[in-house]
C-alpha cells in the first residue's frame, strides 16, 4: 500500500507501489456457489490515494480476464511497464488520485497473486492444479468484499471495470447493491453469449490438446502447456481487435519481407505480432488460470433465476449506472448493453448510456482514453457533487512530488507512448 | 428513424427554425468541454415555453436533449427528476459533463426502454418535422408519459406562404439550411395541420403557446398566419 512519487515516474503516474495481501477463510472455508469451498483464500490488491475521513472516497477497479491488481504505476524504478489502466488512473486522470482511494483486486482463481489454481493447497502441500474448485464472478466479487469490510468500507463510491471486470461491476449492482453508490460496466455483458463461449472453449481445448498440460498437473513437471496457452490467447486477441483496427495496424503487410517466400514461415505483421503477444503472454499467465477465469465468465448469466435481467436489478434502483459500449466491438456488441440499460430503465435505475465511436473493436475501453477521461471524469464530478465526497487529507510531501515530477514530464518531452506501444500495451492486460 | 434523429441534433445546433428571422441565430446547444457550467441561463425561446409548462418536481423525459440545457435547467430551478435521450456521442458527453442522467440512443429505441407512465412530461423540442413516423412517435410520448409537450416551425407563417405565392419555392427556414433534396430530410407542416392530426389520432391540446421569433404571441384566430413557432402539451383524449 506505499506509495512514493519518484523521478521515474513521469505522466502524473501513482508512481512506485507495491501489492498487498489479505488473506481469510482461514478457520471457516469460503463458499462457493457451486457449492464447493476453499479456504484459506488470500487476495492481492493494490490501493492508489488516500482514503478520507468518512471512507467515503473508494473506487473498487476490476480486470479483465488476464489482468491483475496492477492496475497503476510500477513496481520498481527499473520497470518499464505501468499498470494495466494507467492512462486513466493517477493524479489528475480520470480516476483520479488526489481525491480517491482507488482499489484493485487480483481475482480468485487468478495467477496474480491471488489464490488459485497455481496456489499450493495447504492440505496437500502441492499445487492445486484442477482440483482447485471452479469458481464463478459472483465467487470473485464475494471475495473482493471481504477484501472490502477488511479495509473498513462500507460503501463503495463506484465500481468500475471493462469485459470481465464489467460482469464483476454488474454483479455488485445486482448483488450488492447495497454496498455501491455507483457503477461502471464498460465493453461489457450481463449474460455471456453463445459465440463468447465458443470462443472460451476454442481456447480451453487448445489448452486441452498441448500435451504438455497434463489434465492440470504440470507445476512441478518443468514443462508448462505453454503451445496450448500461446494458441487460446492467439484466438481471444483477435476478438479483441476489429477488422478495421487490423486493416489500420497492419494492413497485408509483410515482416521483413520484400515478397512472398511460399512457405511457412512468419510472413505478414499480424501473424508475427499475435505470436510475439502469445509468447509473452505464456510467460506471465497460468494455462490453469485461463481455463478457469473463462469458465467463470461462461456461467456468468445475470438474468438468472428468474430469466429477466430487469428483475435481477431490483435491489439497484438508488445506484447510478455509467453504461458504456464501443461501436466496433463485435465480442461484447453494443446490443449487449443495450438489452443492459433497457433492463436497468425497467428495473427504475438512474442510468446513463453512451455507445462510444471506435474502431479499435473490444480494445478500446483501453484506447479511447480521451472521450473515456472525458466520460468517466466527468460521471465522477457529479458523485462527488451529490454524494458530498471530501477530498483526502493531503500527504505532506505531496507537493514537493508532484513537482519534481512536472519536471520530469518536461525533460522526457512527449511522453504519449505511440498507438502500438499502447495497442501492445492493452493487448498485454486485455480481454 | 435515425436520420430524424440526426436531423434533431443538427438542428439544435444550428437554431431553431424560426422562419424568416436571420436575426435569430441562436448559440450553439452542446458546450465546451471542460467548460464551467452556466449560472445563469438564457434559454431557447421555445424551451422557455415548454419550462414554464413542466411543473416543479415533475418527472420529465427530454427525447434529443442535445447538450442537456432543458433538463439542466429544469432540474436546478424546479426541482424535475430529469432523463434524456440523445444520439450525438458529443451531446451525452455534454450532458454527463451537466451532471445529467442521459442515454444514448434514437427515439424509438430509447422510448421503447421504458414502462408505461414512468414520466409525467416527455418533451420533444423542434423535432417534428424530422420525423419519419411522427405518429408512432407521439403515441410513444403519450404511452411513456401523461403528458407530451411539443414544439415545431409552422410552415403557415405568412412569409412563407408569400414566398411560396411570390417565388414559387417551397420556404425553408433558416436554421435548416438543407435544400429539400439533402439529408435531413423534412416535412413542411402548420400548426392547423397539426391541431387536424391530433384530432385524428385522439390527442388533445390543453395549453398552447405561440411565438412569433422568439416572442410569445396573444392571439386567437390567426395564430397558424402569425406564429413562427408553437408549443403544444398534449394528452391522451379520454
Amino acid at each position: 500500500m506505499t506509495i512514493t512519487q519518484t523521478q521515474s515516474s513521469v505522466n502524473d503516474s501513482v508512481g512506485i507501489v507495491q501489492p498487498d495481501y489479505f488473506t481469510f477463510a482461514e478457520d471457516e472455508p469460503f463458499c462457493l456457489e457451486s457449492g464447493a469451498t476453499l479456504g484459506p483464500v488470500t487476495i492481492a490488491y493494490e490501493t492508489y490515494g488516500r482514503l478520507n475521513a468518512e471512507h467515503s472516497n473508494a473506487i473498487l477497479i476490476c480486470h479483465a480476464l488476464s489482468g491483475s491488481a496492477h492496475a497503476a504505476g510500477y513496481h520498481g524504478t527499473d520497470d518499464r511497464k505501468a499498470g494495466w489502466w494507467d492512462e486513466c488512473l493517477g493524479p489528475g486522470k480520470a480516476f483520479d488520485t488526489d481525491r480517491f482511494f482507488v482499489i484493485c483486486s487480483n481475482v480468485i482463481g487468478g495467477c496474480y497473486g491471488s489464490t488459485g489454481p497455481a496456489s499450493i493447497n495447504p492440505a496437500t502441500g502441492v499445487a492445486y492444479g484442477l482440483s482447485f474448485p471452479v469458481v464463478t464472478i459472483g465467487d470473485m466479487v464475494r471475495a473482493q468484499r471481504k477484501l472490502i469490510d477488511h479495509l473498513g468500507i462500507d460503501q463503495l463510491l463506484c465500481v468500475a471495470g471493462g469485459s470481465m471486470g464489467g460482469m464483476q461491476v454488474l454483479e455488485w449492482a445486482a448483488h450488492h447493491a447495497d454496498r455501491v453508490k455507483a457503477v461502471m460496466p464498460l465493453a461489457t455483458t450481463a449474460h455471456h453469449s453463445p459465440m463468447l463461449i465458443a470462443f472460451s472453449e476454442v481456447g480451453r481445448q487448445a489448452i486441452y490438446a498441448d500435451p504438455n498440460w497434463n489434465n492440470g498437473d504440470y507445476y512441478s513437471k518443468g514443462k508448462r502447456p505453454d503451445a496450448g496457452l500461446a494458441v487460446a490467447r492467439m484466438v481471444g486477441h483477435i476478438t479483441y481487435l476489429s477488422d478495421a483496427s487490423m486493416h489500420q495496424k497492419f494492413g497485408r503487410r509483410l515482416q521483413q519481407l520484400e515478397r512472398y517466400g511460399y512457405e511457412f514461415n512468419t510472413e505478414f505483421e499480424i501473424e508475427s505480432y499475435l505470436k510475439y503477444n502469445s509468447n509473452n503472454f505464456t510467460r506471465r499467465f497460468d494455462a490453469n488460470s485461463y481455463l478457469y477465469i473463462t469458465k467463470a465468465m461462461d456461467y456468468f448469466d445475470l438474468a438468472q433465476p428468474t430469466g429477466a435481467l430487469a428483475a435481477s436489478f431490483a435491489a439497484a434502483e438508488a445506484v447510478k449506472f455509467l453504461v458504456v459500449s464501443f461501436t466496433s466491438d463485435w465480442l461484447y456488441p453494443s446490443y449487449h448493453s443495450k438489452e443492459l440499460v433497457t433492463a436497468l430503465m425497467v428495473a427504475g435505475a438512474d442510468v446513463t448510456y453512451l455507445d462510444i465511436q471506435s474502431t479499435w473493436g473490444h480494445d478500446a475501453f483501453l484506447l479511447e482514453v480521451e472521450t473515456m477521461t472525458r466520460l468517466l471524469g466527468s460521471f465522477l464530478d457529479r458523485l462527488v457533487r451529490e454524494e458530498g465526497v471530501a477530498r483526502p487529507e493531503k500527504e505532506i510531501r505531496r507537493q514537493g512530488d508532484r513537482e519534481t515530477r512536472r519536471q520530469g514530464d518536461k525533460e522526457n518531452g512527449s511522453i504519449d507512448p505511440a498507438l502500438l506501444e499502447r495497442l501492445r500495451s492493452a493487448a498485454e492486460v486485455m480481454a | 428513424m435515425s436520420q430524424a434523429t440526426v436531423a434533431k441534433s443538427q438542428s439544435r445546433k444550428v437554431q431553431s427554425p424560426e422562419l424568416q428571422s436571420p436575426k435569430s441565430v441562436l448559440p450553439a446547444r452542446v458546450a465546451t468541454p471542460h467548460s464551467p457550467l452556466p449560472t445563469s441561463y438564457s434559454l431557447r425561446p421555445d424551451l422557455a415555453v415548454i419550462a414554464e409548462l413542466i411543473p416543479a418536481g415533475a418527472k420529465v423525459l427530454d427525447l434529443g436533449c442535445g447538450d442537456g440545457e432543458l433538463i439542466h435547467y429544469l432540474v436546478n430551478t424546479k426541482q424535475v427528476k430529469g432523463r434524456g435521450i440523445e444520439l450525438s456521442e458529443q451531446g451525452v458527453l455534454a450532458c454527463v459533463r451537466r451532471g445529467l442522467s442521459v442515454r444514448q440512443g434514437n427515439l424509438n429505441e430509447g422510448l421503447a426502454d421504458y414502462p408505461e407512465h414512468s414520466f409525467d412530461y416527455v418533451v420533444l423540442s423542434q423535432t417534428l418535422p424530422f420525423l419519419s413516423d411522427a405518429k408512432k412517435i407521439l403515441l410513444e410520448m403519450l404511452r411513456v408519459g401523461q403528458r407530451a409537450v411539443v414544439s415545431f416551425p409552422n410552415w403557415g407563417y405568412w412569409r412563407c406562404r408569400l414566398e411560396l405565392l411570390m417565388s414559387g419555392r417551397v420556404p425553408q427556414a433558416p436554421g435548416l439550411p438543407q435544400p429539400w433534396y439533402e439529408a435531413p430530410r423534412w416535412q413542411a407542416f402548420t400548426i392547423t395541420d397539426f391541431a387536424h392530426f391530433c384530432q385524428q389520432i385522439n390527442v388533445s391540446i390543453c395549453q398552447e403557446v405561440y411565438l412569433a421569433h422568439g416572442r410569445r404571441i396573444q392571439v386567437r384566430k390567426i395564430k397558424n398566419l402569425l406564429a413562427t413557432t408553437a408549443v403544444f402539451a398534449l394528452e391522451k383524449t379520454a
